[in-house]
């Protein structure tokens, strides 16, 4: 499927065109020597905070009680807040002259990166902190491989993160294991969403062209390198919940060219870009 | 050649130590420990900030009430520059803004307890074998449960006495 035309990236050959006409200089910034894997590996990562962070604000107002509502909140404010951070270093990166808030509101939805994952509908709130559990476990070794990065920039933000993202992956385990070893109704529900979110794990760990990339010029970890100390996690607390593991299931996103990682994404996406973008797709260029 | 008069470094310090965080009003900038570096780059004055959250609401905050203050001293030619590493930590709050937050009824962050997401320190929490204890900065027991792990702005987690049953809020530690 073909997607729409691209209206929001600036076509460089033309304004160079126009600022040589001019005799001016073209105010446009150089793009960082053949790293366009660098982008993409950028957006993913950004992807998945700006989605999940979204996810995470439709909760607001609708908690099951108010100390949670505001986890909720908070959590979501961190992984939009590093999401600008990702996002910013990918405009840099990719140097089009766009900014982190043109990728986040102007990209229509095969251009998004994130995995299937992050934008499963929230469902109940067991599903809310199971997807949270399994996503934060992933991130945090994530994060504590991008510390080491040789790239500065993405060490600084990793970082940043990680610190961020420890707290949130102890709140989520907590949870997770307070509920499924609660109450028989509290521990079917997250059961349930386990069952339901475990195949959509798989597509974190798996490595492309893009990660090998990464993984070779020393930027980011190989994401199949992460899954033993993620596996080794989700073992202990799903077995401190009393939850039973999934075992080996398939897997989304995981096979031929498809997953969120490649812009193959589930129906959900597009609804949750439908609300997220609308005030940037309805008054262009708004700011306030 | 013009020469202007340029207040030195100490100056700049102990103006910026009279800018209240705009959410915690009762701390300055510096007791939070969020200005990295003050210094004169030839005629402008160049100011390090680092965030205490990436997505705090706060931090435009921050650098408006920054560049305001300063214009007001006089300074002109004025840089903010954001340094995320190394990362804010609670450990840089410093002695007097540990006592203005107590005093406030704010619990001060206990120094070497940030979350390192390491299972075995989650564990031990969630078994009730931390031997971590806040104390109420109502009351001084020791007597108290965390409500939840988040407050009411990103720096802070919810905690409640059961001695003198008042809420109070304690510094998250990262």
């Amino acid at each position: 499927m073909p997607s729409l035309p691209d209206m929001t990236t600036p076509n460089l050959a033309a304004l160079a065109g126009d600022a040589t006409a001019q005799g001016g200089h073209p105010a446009v910034p150089a793009p960082d020597a053949g790293q366009p894997e660098f982008t993409e590996w950028l957006q993913r990562v950004g992807d998945n905070c700006l989605i999940l962070g979204h996810r995470l604000s439709e909760w607001c107002g609708h908690g099951p009680a108010l100390e949670e509502d505001i986890a909720i909140a908070n959590q979501s404010l961190d992984l939009i807040g590093q999401c600008q951070l990702w996002l910013g270093l990918a405009a840099e990166v990719e140097g089009r002259g766009r900014s982190a808030d043109d990728l986040a509101y102007l990209r229509d939805v095969l251009a998004f990166r994130n995995v299937v994952l992050v934008e499963r509908p929230n469902g109940d709130f067991g599903q809310t902190l199971m997807r949270q559990f399994l996503f934060d476990a992933f991130h945090l070794e994530l994060l504590r491989g991008l510390e080491s990065s040789t790239d500065a920039r993405v060490a600084d933000i990793a970082s940043k993160a990680v610190k961020e993202v420890a707290y949130h992956l102890e709140r989520s385990a907590d949870l997770v294991i307070r509920l499924g070893d609660g109450t028989a109704d509290s521990h079917a529900r997250m059961q349930k969403a386990l069952d339901l979110l475990f195949p959509y794990t798989g597509e974190m760990f798996a490595d492309d062209a893009t990660d090998r990339a990464m993984a070779n010029a020393g930027i980011a970890p190989l994401p199949s390198t992460l899954k033993p100390a993620w596996d080794a996690v989700v073992a202990e607390v799903l077995t401190a919940a009393s939850l039973t593991h999934p075992g080996e299931v398939w897997q989304h996103g995981t096979t031929g060219t498809g997953g969120g990682k490649r812009g193959i994404h589930s129906e959900h996406l597009g609804y949750l870009l439908a609300e997220m973008q609308f005030l940037q797709r309805a008054y262009p260029g708004a700011t306030w | 050649m013009e020469t202007a008069i340029r207040p030195d470094e100490a100056q700049i310090w102990d103006w910026l130590s009279q800018v209240p965080d705009p959410e915690i009003p009762v701390i300055s900038l510096t007791d939070l420990g969020i200005i990295r570096d003050v210094e004169w780059q030839d005629d402008t004055l160049v100011v390090t900030v680092t965030p205490t959250y990436s997505g705090c609401p706060a931090t435009t905050i921050i650098n408006l009430d920054i560049e305001s203050a300063l214009r007001d001293h006089g300074i002109d030619k004025l840089r903010l520059d954001r340094r995320l590493s190394p990362p804010w930590t609670t450990d840089w709050l410093t002695k007097e803004g540990r006592q203005k937050l107590a005093d406030y009824g704010i619990a001060a962050p206990i120094d070497g307890t940030a979350a390192d997401g390491r299972l075995v320190g989650r564990i031990a929490r969630l078994a009730g074998t931390s031997n971590l204890v806040i104390t109420c900065p109502r009351c001084g027991s020791n007597a108290t449960q965390k409500i939840s792990q988040f407050g009411s702005t990103p720096c802070k987690a919810s905690y409640r006495c059961t001695d003198c049953l008042e809420p109070f809020d304690y510094f998250k530690c990262i």
